[in-house]
């Protein structure tokens, strides 16, 4: 068992966070304060930066802190990077401000 | 321990199973206060040096720097006397002597006129009208010491929680930010509230693209329309200055460390608010009219919006940093709380909590809530914050206009 650390923020939530570099291939726990699950993750993760914790379709909402942070611009499985590449956010896009 | 923790069926850890209370001072308006000060208020600049030459006097008395008070028209005019009035108002304050140069167009006597309709003690004195600063320096000092030693003998009795305004803010943020201090504050946001408290979330700048997540948790419409304009009156006074302050967020250095989306950004300033329903969203130094979760809207500024929380009456303010922070205020205690351990360490004097825990996987984000809920009964019953301790007194009102 690894002993890189996670943050789940929300039981709605389908992302949680490394709490340090977190490299590929090995299983990290993710707990709640109800319930704790494991993760294999799938690709290398960075400090802060998200993975998702259950299989997300194209299309669908990502939630973090209980709330939308955007939607799968591709089908996400369980243990992948969650950011940029993959989840486009849904108002306020500021970058897109031309 | 005061503190008894409830499991609820499912697990899930929730709040106390208590009513909570403290040791406060019942002004004669109701309010109560956590602090018994005496304040020399200077409605001008012209008579804020005079103001800190009666504190170095008498003790027992804060005041505070400010270049306001003079030349200034409308909405602006209003928004800086309802600061002035406000401050003089909080309950943490016992009595006010209200110091004027005499012309300025924010008048002490109209300041003191309104404060004084809360009971408390209120003098007003006038630089011009004592013959010069001398003068009117032993003038204030006099009735300082009268009024100090009249609030000393003011006893402490017991309060409930219910009567607590707790300001919240974050600044120099970090990475951690989002996901230990804020997270914690939110959680004890929603203790405070389930004591029948106030809680403020302020810093309408940071949460930007998150008004729709707050709005789907307003009370009723007219609170979720609010929410959406007070947004974005923000985004216009920023385009009024030829500049989108959206534009460039998440920043690329956000981007580096994690955040994906401006949702997700905001979200995280936002979660300082915990989970209950908005139940308004009120003006900069406005009172707030309902218990419970309130949005007073503020610029990011941390001294600013410091500031309108506790001229709306806020008697104690959780602050969350990442990078560290000296902030206070001269009438409010500032409990502060680091994001991350090395900060905490390295800033020991400044900072009064730790929720780099959370990261370190120590602690969970409850339990810090839970800890910040302790700390904020120990402030209210009078051990004193970092801030307070190194006099921290900072001040600033939120300018709507320019200078005339």
């Amino acid at each position: 068992m690894s002993e890189y650390k996670t943050l789940f923020l929300n039981e709605k939530d389908s992302v949680a966070v490394a709490l340090s570099d977190i490299p590929a291939e090995v299983e990290v726990v993710v707990k709640a304060d109800s319930k704790e699950f494991r993760v294999k993750i799938l690709e290398p993760i960075l400090f802060g930066h998200k993975f998702a914790i259950r299989a997300i379709s194209q299309g669908e909402d990502i939630l973090k802190y209980g709330e939308v942070i955007g939607a799968a611009v591709v089908p996400i499985d369980v243990g992948e990077h969650v950011h940029v590449h993959n989840l486009e956010g849904k108002r306020g896009r500021g970058d897109k401000v031309v | 321990m005061f503190i008894i923790w409830k499991e609820k069926e499912e697990g899930e850890i929730r709040l106390f199973n208590e009513k909570l209370q403290f040791w406060g001072y019942r002004r004669p308006d109701g309010r109560v206060g956590v602090r018994n000060h005496v304040l020399i208020l200077p409605t001008i600049t012209c008579a804020t040096q005079t103001a800190q030459r009666v504190t170095e006097l008498v003790s027992g008395t804060v005041t505070f720097i400010h270049q306001h008070g003079c030349a200034q028209v409308g909405t602006d005019f209003d928004q800086t006397a309802r600061t002035y009035v406000g401050m003089g108002m909080n309950p943490n304050v016992y009595g006010v002597i209200v110091l004027g140069l005499g012309c300025e167009t924010h008048q002490a006597i109209q300041i003191g006129d309104e404060i004084a309709k809360c009971g408390k003690p209120v003098e007003t004195v006038s630089i011009q009208d004592n013959g010069g600063t001398l003068q009117t320096i032993a003038e204030v000092a006099k009735i300082a010491v009268r009024m100090v030693q009249d609030a000393s003998m003011v006893q402490r009795e017991l309060c409930d929680f219910s009567e607590l305004i707790i300001g919240t803010e974050c600044g120099g943020s970090d990475a951690c930010s989002g996901l230990s201090a804020n997270p914690a504050v939110g959680s004890t946001s929603d203790m405070i509230v389930e004591q029948g408290g106030t809680a403020i979330l302020a810093e309408t700048t940071e949460l930007i693209g998150a008004e729709h997540l707050l709005a789907n948790r307003a009370a009723n419409d007219s609170v979720a329309k609010k929410a959406y304009a007070v947004i974005k009156m923000m985004e216009n006074r920023s385009i009024q200055m030829g500049v989108d302050i959206r534009t460039g967020n998440p920043s690329p250095g956000n981007i580096e460390g994690g955040l994906s989306s401006l949702e997700e950004k905001s979200l995280g300033a936002a979660t300082k608010s915990g989970t209950t329903r908005l139940e308004e969203v009120i003006d900069y130094a406005e009172r707030p009219t309902k218990k419970g979760l309130v949005w007073m809207d503020t610029p990011g500024h941390d001294i600013e919006q410091l500031t309108g929380m506790v001229a709306g009456g806020a008697q104690i303010v959780l602050f969350t940093s990442g990078r560290g922070t000296p902030t206070g205020s001269p009438i409010a205690p500032v409990i502060k709380i680091s994001t991350n351990t090395p900060m905490y360490e390295r800033m020991q004097e400044n900072m009064d909590l730790d929720a780099g825990t959370i990261v370190d996987g120590k602690e969970t984000v409850s339990q810090v809530g839970g800890r910040i809920m302790e700390e904020i009964k120990a402030v209210a019953d009078g051990k004193l914050t970092k801030a307070e301790i190194l006099k921290q007194h900072d001040f600033g009102i939120w300018r709507i206009g320019p200078t005339f």
